[in-house]
């Protein structure tokens, strides 16, 4: 029963804001990019139905379009992550105790060392602050975390009698991590993909808010409440908003990752933390 | 366990080292030359050879390398191009108000999250249960620069009850500065409190259906009795561990926070020396806490094994 009630809060959640995303595609209430300074600061009424901002933009069209930013920087980034590490877990699996699995592995722990976002910060400060040198930093951190999860679930696999048959039949160690571990591992990589993809809008948001992120003409929920920073004090609903959107995304993303571990996978339950 | 130990400081050295190199490679790769950013157009040659001497710019890769590693062992982070005084001296100041900061933060994320998750194990299933945990996935998702800023807003500008940035300093005597820390470490302790929380209740959970926890009830403990004279002392290890790692997301969480309530601390520093392109700062600093990430995890890992004798095997 709960399983299904996190699924559906966290599925709508994130379903609210996709929409909110696709939809700013075709249609916002005001353009993000006019700026309407003799509509300032303006607080939330039935024309900005969340206010306006310090250039007297309407901060619900710049909340749909920040979206836009926020998922395709963790879309990308969850994207890198996977296309690596799976790849190389499964290799590492494959060649259980080998030198490439021991090589692998050490990589992963060196990653693993560096607390992500200092590693983000120095990235974007020394090869600019922008959207993709963001996406490229959180994805870096996504590689080792898919790896582990990938190479450990493969051992088990690996041990399994259908792949002794396919051992058999003469399948190479490629063809059976294609063919056998690959799609018995999908459950765990979608609910760690959620995982992974709420923990990137949190970092986007984040390194937008210090100015790393997105770049001005590119609206970001991050730099919203960092523009918002010296004028909320004044006019809360400019930090409040862009706030609430990250906290509403991000909390559908983990609730929708908790219930679809439920459901794909009830033994790992107890397992996972 | 001697062998476990030194295998570990094998790893560990072997990580700082690849870590430095990747460090030191990242601002090899900027453009620009600190030596003529300083000087200005009108640098003579010579003069501007001497200064990049000076500042351990010239020389071959590997020279500049050692010379920077070789000085850090010896305390001395290089001087910074804007500034014009040493790193060393720099971290220092700022050190006083950064490593306090964690440790509180650290401090109130365990007192918050052990009665909470002890709480909720000890309640399963129960109205408190569910509300703990369902206050954990707030906590987890809230954006702790956002939680800081609405802090501020209730507690500085509302009721008054804090200041809204800023450090009043050691000097102004320890409460005074202990109270400028407090708002920015609670920011900092909560996403960390959930996360704790939720480790704490099911890890308890989990020593809770242990084969020993049902003969201390057959003896006839309550299931208060043996949840805290048996099931919590075990329950603790995955804990420390979480707590251990938790250091580096505070270091880095710090670096954001500090930025909120625009406390002088190294995050601040980190800011300020990437907008002036002062990279030898930010260099030294991203090493320093790096390196002290590391170490810390290094002596959990020996912790737990000292813990738990079962764990120096997988050495």
């Amino acid at each position: 029963m709960r399983a299904s009630r996190n699924l559906w809060l966290g599925g709508l959640l994130t379903a609210v804001f996709s929409l909110a995303a696709v939809i700013s595609f075709a249609w916002v209430p005001y353009d993000v990019t006019k700026l309407d300074i003799g509509a300032k600061l303006l607080s939330p009424s039935w024309a900005h139905p969340l206010g306006t901002d310090h250039f007297g933009r309407d901060i619900l069209s710049m909340i749909m379009v920040g979206a836009r930013t926020s998922i395709a920087v963790a879309i990308v980034a969850v994207g890198i992550g996977m296309a690596l590490g799976v790849p190389l877990g499964l290799a590492a699996a494959a060649r259980k105790g080998s030198l490439l699995d021991e090589v692998i592995m050490r990589g992963n722990d060196l990653i693993f060392a560096f607390p992500s976002l200092l590693i983000a910060i120095m990235i974007t400060a020394v090869f600019g602050a922008s959207a993709v040198n963001a996406i490229i930093a959180i994805g870096i951190f996504n590689i080792p975390v898919f790896a582990r999860l990938v190479r450990g679930a493969a051992l088990s696999l690996w041990t399994r009698d259908f792949v002794l048959a396919a051992r058999v039949s003469g399948k190479g160690p490629v063809r059976i991590s294609a063919e056998h571990i690959l799609p018995n591992v999908t459950n765990l990589l979608i609910v760690q993909g959620t995982i992974q993809f709420s923990l990137g809008i949190l970092a986007e948001a984040a390194l937008s808010y210090v100015g790393l992120g997105a770049q001005p003409p590119l609206p970001s929920w991050g730099r919203m409440l960092a523009d918002a920073q010296t004028m909320f004090s004044f006019k809360p609903h400019l930090a409040i908003f862009p706030g609430l959107a990250i906290l509403l995304t991000v909390l559908g993303l983990n609730l929708m990752g908790d219930g679809l571990r439920d459901l794909l996978d009830p033994r790992l339950r107890r397992a996972q933390r | 366990m001697l062998r476990f130990v030194l295998g570990r400081l094998v790893s560990l050295t072997l990580s700082l080292f690849v870590a430095s190199v990747v460090i030191f490679l990242f601002v090899e790769v900027v453009p620009g030359d600190p030596a003529a950013y300083m000087l200005g157009l009108n640098a003579q040659e010579d003069t501007l050879e001497a200064l990049r001497e000076q500042l351990g710019l010239s020389g071959t890769l590997w020279e500049r390398y050692s010379s920077w590693i070789l000085g850090m062992l010896q305390g001395d982070f290089g001087t910074s191009y804007t500034y014009r005084t040493p790193v060393a001296e720099m971290i220092a100041d700022r050190m006083w108000i950064s490593l306090p900061l964690a440790l509180y933060a650290l401090a109130l994320s365990t007192l918050i999250a052990f009665p909470a998750g002890i709480w909720a194990a000890s309640k399963r299933g129960s109205l408190v249960d569910t509300g703990i945990m369902g206050l954990t996935q707030l906590g987890v998702a809230i954006p702790n620069f956002w939680f800081a800023m609405l802090m501020v807003l209730i507690f500085a500008i509302n009721l008054r009850w804090f200041s809204a940035g800023g450090f009043a300093g050691w000097e102004a005597g320890f409460w005074p500065a202990m109270k400028s820390l407090t708002l920015p470490a609670i920011a900092l302790a909560l996403p960390q409190a959930s996360i704790l929380a939720r480790v704490m209740r099911s890890s308890l959970l989990d020593t809770l259906g242990e084969d020993y926890i049902r003969t201390a009830r057959a003896k006839g403990l309550t299931r208060a009795q043996a949840l805290w004279r048996h099931a919590l002392r075990n329950a603790l290890i995955p804990v420390l561990t979480i707590i251990g790692l938790q250091f580096s997301f505070l270091i880095a969480g710090g670096i954001i926070i500090e930025n909120v309530f625009y406390l002088p601390g190294l995050g601040r520093m980190i800011f300020q020396s990437i907008a002036a392109r002062d990279l030898i700062v930010v260099e030294s600093v991203v090493m320093l806490l790096v390196f002290a990430v590391i170490l810390v995890n290094f002596a959990v890992d020996i912790a737990y094994a000292v813990v738990d004798p079962r764990l120096r095997v997988r050495a």
